[in-house]
């Protein structure tokens, strides 16, 4: 930002000239729209996809394994949790993906750390400050004049968007959003551009006023949208549906990122029951967004991924529960998906020195193949290397 | 260049206060208190404005206390008695956990009427910092009574020594079971507290190994919580008494011995004192003076009040460019609210859920990291949900007292909030002035949308709540 617009902007609005920005109109087709769905804690990959041939996995998993008989089979050798059973029929109809081996060299075993690698794309040893997702929206290619990039679903921080670049917004429900957006005035630094960390020591303040602006401009352009699909009554089955509300209103706001979390999947003690009851949630609350979206028509266009800090340590500990692990998998559904297995099965026979699996695929493949092949942006300029793009679109 | 602009509202301030005497001034002594406690009040800060600074920060490290000035509910004397839940009938088990959610909300009830009215904020400041800092949530604990053992431990050490502190949080039931303590034995020691306690509440991430964490994990093992009384205990016959290796420096390491461990590292004194730098001063604090400050504190035997005082008076602390440069927590915002309009306490029910909805579940932080504070207490649904808190809380106490005229006594309503606006004008002494030193109280710098002097009174108060600097302290 210059800091002489933030200047002129802070005079207008000290003489109470202050009038919104947000009258150009939004470019006629937003970007393609990327779905993520954050599991908090690290979800347990190798209970989500079984190993069911694989003698290794009964052995590490006296208590967790799940019973070769109750696995719902994707291959000779590999099925998914009995609970992820309404993801069947997208996995019939090609268009989901799952990505075996996903993770980075030189894990580490930290949710924080972890979690934030993940969402700045940073190798292990590099701390990066903005989102992924928030350096894209700063790409020359990235389309001008939308009035909304991201929504972010529920109240979970989350770092992918993280940066200031993109105009985001936080909201559990759409329509008290737009009621009490309403409250809000007139914005009140009208000449002043979003890129907020130029000036650290204001950021606080340009936080604010950064939301400030984009609440009024997702305010104006979120109608009240009719559902037809009946979403499950329970935490991931609402975001799913305040999800598919938003995205009714897509055209209208420039919309090209959703975020929903699904926290919980730090298993400990335990694990059977509560990792069963979450990868129900899911799998109910993908298959009613799929259904909804379909009949908004915007399917074809909607690229859902998964992600998760680490997955589980293979051996079970002794409180039937699983400790921080590494390498996992993450599915992808959409209607330009290739469904199928992607990637390498973990290799249960080669275990780090901590007991946890070893990476085949870097979780930045996932980012390039969608920067590239899903809004055809350079993704070198956003992951700072060049990195092959995984074959899971069509 | 806006730094600039900062600077140059606040010195306006500056000039336009009347410092009394030798005293810091009205706006130095709002700083303070701000950054202090929950909102300070106009008679609060004209105390301290007669004060120096250093007499100022003084004054608040001995008004702290050990234990909190408001009784708790009574039913933490005693630890219940344990219940397989799972064996009772639906009706009784439904009725235990509606006891145990009464439970839960009477404790954050009461914490967050502590934190409006005790006679040191910055002891319940502090106790709040170690919650954050010191994660066990009630989702995990369950008995609401290790909560508050817990939250009385962390008020008991708020300001007295780390080290002290760290030995007992390591022994604390709630954080033996929030971070899986009790489950960790020789056989298979449990990673969880061992990770945290490094990277979290001592260390911080990057300077230990996955094989520190492994080893530390078998030194802590043998330590249960004792579900009948609420005790702990030491089982030997749980511990892994062997060697370990830790930091290269082999060892028969117990539970306090890693902990010692863990303080001798000069690492351990800067994590703590960075993080509070970021909650006092500034979000990004000043490496060489938090190694100096840091060096002091632990050759202090982590005592915490000279580390305070040092950064109370720290030039960085007093630095017009650092003034409303942090996001107020939910709490503050919320507490401070009530205290500088003297609204009627509201419902403390309401003040419970409201405060959870902001962001801020007392008793319950969101990960073992705590809140991550700063930026993240406000998007756009908790900025929007701010609002209009504020615009609630502001309106007349009922429709005939808004009809009024100033001069009559506002009637009781059953509504409890509400700003009883003549009242409230009756505290500032300069009769014509009261725009300004109204604005002096609610807002550390000029707010940007500066409200119209021509604004009726309620109108005119309401347009500073809403300007985005009253997020700012």
């Amino acid at each position: 930002m210059q800091r002489r617009t933030f200047l002129q902007g802070l005079a207008a609005a000290a003489l109470g000239c202050g009038h919104p920005v947000f009258g150009e109109t939004p470019s006629a087709t937003p970007p393609r729209l990327l779905i993520l769905i954050a599991l908090k804690g690290g979800n347990d990959g190798l209970n989500t996809l079984i190993p069911f041939a694989d003698p290794a996995y009964y052995a590490l998993r006296p208590r967790l394994a799940i019973p070769r008989d109750r696995v719902l089979p994707l291959s000779e050798r590999e099925g998914l949790h009995p609970s992820l059973e309404s993801l069947m029929p997208i996995w019939n109809d090609r268009e989901l993906a799952v990505i075996r081996g996903v993770g980075y060299p030189e894990p580490n075993l930290s949710h924080f750390r972890s979690s934030d690698i993940w969402e700045t794309a940073s190798s292990s040893d590099q701390v990066l400050t903005r989102g992924w997702l928030d350096r894209t929206f700063a790409q020359p290619g990235w389309p001008s004049g939308r009035s909304i990039d991201g929504v972010v679903i529920g109240r979970e921080d989350n770092g992918c968007l993280r940066g200031g670049a993109g105009r985001v917004i936080t909201l559990s429900d759409p329509k008290s959003f737009r009621r009490r957006a309403r409250h809000l005035g007139a914005p009140i630094d009208a000449q002043v551009d979003v890129q907020v960390d130029t000036q650290p020591r204001q950021a606080p303040l340009q936080h604010i006023l950064a939301l400030q602006r984009a609440i009024q401009a997702a305010a104006e352009r979120l109608q009240p949208a009719a559902l037809e699909t009946e979403f499950p009554a329970n935490r991931f089955g609402r975001q799913a549906r305040a999800a598919c509300e938003v995205i009714a209103n897509r055209e209208r706001l420039g919309l090209a990122v959703v975020h929903l979390t699904l926290p919980g999947f730090d298993t400990h003690r335990g694990q059977s029951g509560k990792h069963a009851r979450l990868l129900r949630q899911l799998a109910d609350g993908l298959a009613c967004l799929r259904a909804e979206l379909k009949i908004l028509n915007v399917w074809q266009d909607t690229l859902v991924l998964t992600y998760s800090e680490f997955g589980r340590r293979p051996r079970e500990n002794a409180n039937a529960g699983t400790d921080h692990g590494t390498a996992s998998l993450q599915l992808a559904l959409g209607g330009r998906v290739k469904g199928g297995l992607h990637g390498e099965a973990i290799g249960l026979a080669h275990l780090d020195s901590h007991g946890n699996p070893v990476a085949t695929l870097d979780f930045r493949r996932l980012y390039a193949t969608i920067l590239e092949r899903w809004w055809r942006l350079d993704s070198q300029a956003v992951l700072s290397k060049r990195l092959a793009p995984v074959n899971f679109l069509a | 260049m806006f730094v600039r602009l900062v600077l140059l509202f606040v010195s306006l301030f500056l000039v336009a206060g009347t410092p009394l005497a030798a005293g810091m001034g009205i706006d130095d002594a709002r700083h303070l208190l701000a950054r202090t406690g929950f909102g300070p009040t106009w008679a609060e800060i004209e105390t301290y404005a007669a004060l120096n600074r250093s007499e100022g920060g003084e004054r608040l490290l001995e008004e702290a206390r050990v234990a909190a000035s408001q009784a708790p509910p009574d039913w933490v004397a005693v630890y219940p008695p344990r219940v397989k839940l799972k064996a009772l009938p639906e009706d009784e088990r439904r009725a235990y956990l509606k006891q145990r959610r009464e439970q839960e909300q009477a404790l954050r009830a009461w914490w967050l009427a502590e934190m409006r009215t005790t006679p040191s904020p910055l002891t319940e400041r502090m106790t709040l910092f170690w919650h954050s800092h010191f994660t066990s949530a009630l989702d995990k604990v369950k008995p609401p009574v290790l909560m508050y053992q817990q939250n009385a431990l962390l008020r008991r050490h708020a300001l007295g020594r780390f080290d002290s502190l760290l030995h007992a949080i390591a022994k604390d039931p709630a954080m033996l079971i929030y971070l899986d303590g009790t489950a960790s034995r020789k056989q298979q020691p449990n990673e969880n507290f061992a990770r945290e306690v490094m990277e979290l509440f001592t260390l911080g991430e990057g300077h230990y190994s996955e094989t520190d964490i492994q080893e530390a994990a078998r030194a802590f093992t043998g330590w249960t919580v004792d579900r009948t009384h609420g005790g702990v205990r030491f089982h030997p016959g749980r511990h892994d008494m062997g060697l370990k290796t830790l930091f290269g420096q082999p060892g028969l390491y117990d539970s306090d011995q890693v902990l010692d461990l863990l303080l001798q590292r000069p690492e351990t004194a800067e994590h703590i004192t960075r993080k509070l730098w970021r909650e006092f001063i500034s979000p990004e604090p000043d490496a060489e003076t938090v190694k100096r400050l840091a060096r002091d504190f632990r050759a202090n035997h982590y005592s915490i009040k000279p580390l305070l005082r040092a950064l109370l008076n720290a030039p960085a602390f007093w630095h017009p460019a650092n003034r409303g440069l942090l996001i107020k927590s939910p709490v503050e915002f919320l507490i401070g609210l009530e205290r500088q309009l003297a609204l009627t306490p509201i419902e403390p029910q309401r003040a419970v859920k409201v405060s959870a909805r902001l962001g801020q579940d007392l008793f319950n932080p969101p990960t073992v990291e705590g809140w991550s504070g700063g930026k993240t207490w406000l998007d756009a649904h908790t900025l929007l949900e701010r609002q209009r808190i504020a615009r609630s809380w502001s309106r007349p106490p009922s429709k005939t007292a808004n009809a009024q005229a100033c001069s009559q006594p506002a009637k009781a309503t059953k509504r409890p909030a509400g700003l009883r606006i003549c009242t409230w004008l009756d505290q500032f002494d300069t009769g014509g002035d009261w725009r300004g030193q109204a604005i002096r109280l609610l807002v550390p710098f000029a707010p940007l949308d500066k409200p119209s002097p021509e604004l009726p009174p309620r109108q005119f108060v309401r347009a500073v709540l809403r300007d985005p600097v009253y997020q700012l302290k």
